[in-house]
C-alpha cells in the first residue's frame, strides 16, 4: 500500500468523510471549493491523527497550512521528516 | 447505564458540597475509575474519600487559573496509565456587589475563577481527550446564567460565558467522541450563599415550586450521565436543574 492510500485511509476513518479513500485524488485540494471540502474542525483531527499514525508533529497553523494542502502535501512532508 | 470500565476522571473544587458529593457518585458507580481532585486550601473532605477508597483517590493542589498547573495536572493524570476522559468543571466562587459600586477586582477575579479557568481546563482536557477520540466535559454553571440575580453582574456573565464556551466547544469535539454540556443548578443544599438568614432561605424555598432545594447527589446523578457513554448523543446542552423554577 502506497503512503498516500494510507494517508486516505487514516483520513476516511478519522474525519467520517461521506467519499471513500478511492475518491480521494493525491492532488485534490483538502479544503476550500472543488476540493475535499474538509473545515478547520477537521483540519484539527487531521494533525492528531498524522501525528499518531506517522509519527509527523505538526507544530503550528503555517506548518499545518502548508503540508496539509492534499494528500501529496501531507505525504511529502512525512517522507521529509527526520 | 453503561460506562468504560476504568477511566481517570477530574473534578475541580472536589472539596465543596457539590464537589464531594460527585466524587462519591464517580467512587460508587465505577469502581474500576481513578478519581483525580482538584483542591485549593481546605481538603478535609477529600481526606474522607482518600481514606473511604484507599488508592482511587488522588488529590491535585490544582490552581485553576494557571495554564501551567492545568498542563501538569494533566501530565500527572496521564502518567497514571488510564485514559483521562470526564473533567467536571466545577471550581467556582462568587463575590457579589451591585454593579456600581464593585470594583474591577470583583469583577476580573470571578471572571478568571469561574470563566477563564473553564477555558483553560477544557484546553488542557481536550487536547488529551482528542488522542483517545473520547471525552467527557461537564461545566458546572448556575441559573444565575439564565436569570442574572441583581448583585452578580460578574458572576452570571461569566456562568453565562460558561454556557457559550458549552456550545461552541460542543461543535469543535462533536466528531472526536467528545461531549461537552453544563449543568446549571440552583441553589443547593449545603451550599447556600454565606449571609442568608432564615427569613431569606424560607423564602427562597418557598419561590421553588418543589419547595426545596437540590439536594447534592440530585445534581451528582445528572452529572454522572452526562459523563457516561449513555449520553453519547448529548453534546452543547445546558441541563437545570432548578426544581421547576422559571
Amino acid at each position: 500500500m502506497t503512503l498516500q492510500q494510507r494517508i486516505k485511509d487514516v483520513m476516511t476513518s478519522n474525519l467520517m468523510l461521506e467519499v471513500t479513500a478511492d475518491e480521494i485524488a493525491d492532488d485534490a485540494p483538502l479544503f476550500g471549493p472543488g476540493g475535499i471540502g474538509l473545515d478547520s474542525v477537521d483540519a484539527l483531527q487531521l494533525v492528531v491523527a498524522i501525528e499518531k499514525n506517522f509519527g509527523l508533529k505538526i507544530g503550528d497553523q503555517g506548518q499545518a497550512k502548508e503540508i496539509l494542502q492534499s494528500v501529496n502535501t501531507i505525504a511529502a512532508a512525512i517522507e521529509a521528516k527526520p | 447505564m453503561s460506562s468504560p470500565a476504568a477511566r481517570s476522571i477530574l473534578i475541580t473544587g472536589a472539596n465543596g458540597v457539590l464537589g464531594s458529593a460527585m466524587a462519591e457518585t464517580f467512587l460508587k458507580r465505577e469502581p474500576e475509575s481513578l478519581l483525580f481532585l482538584g483542591v485549593r486550601s481546605h481538603r478535609e473532605r477529600v481526606d474522607a474519600l482518600m481514606a473511604q477508597h484507599p488508592g482511587r483517590v488522588i488529590p491535585l493542589a490544582l490552581e485553576i487559573t494557571s495554564a501551567e498547573a492545568w498542563t501538569s495536572a494533566v501530565q500527572e493524570i496521564e502518567a497514571r496509565g488510564l485514559p483521562f476522559a470526564v473533567l467536571v468543571n466545577n471550581a467556582g466562587f462568587h463575590d457579589d456587589a451591585l454593579l456600581a459600586t464593585m470594583t474591577a477586582d470583583q469583577w476580573g477575579n470571578v471572571i478568571a475563577g469561574n470563566l477563564n479557568s473553564v477555558f483553560l481546563g477544557c484546553q488542557a482536557a481536550v487536547n488529551s481527550m482528542m488522542r483517545n477520540r473520547f471525552g467527557r466535559i461537564v461545566n458546572i454553571a448556575s441559573l444565575s446564567a439564565l436569570h442574572g440575580p441583581a448583585g452578580q453582574t460578574n458572576y452570571a456573565a461569566a456562568k453565562a460565558g460558561v454556557l457559550g464556551l458549552t456550545q461552541s466547544l460542543a461543535k469543535e469535539t462533536a466528531r472526536m467522541g467528545i461531549t461537552v454540556n453544563a449543568v446549571a443548578p440552583a441553589h443547593i443544599e449545603g451550599a447556600l450563599p454565606a449571609g442568608w438568614g432564615e427569613e431569606r432561605i424560607k423564602a427562597a424555598r418557598m419561590q421553588t415550586p418543589m419547595r426545596r432545594f437540590a439536594r447534592p447527589e440530585e445534581i451528582a446523578a445528572a452529572v454522572f450521565f452526562l459523563a457516561s457513554a449513555d449520553a453519547s448523543y448529548i453534546t452543547g446542552a445546558t441541563l437545570k436543574m432548578d426544581g421547576g423554577l422559571v
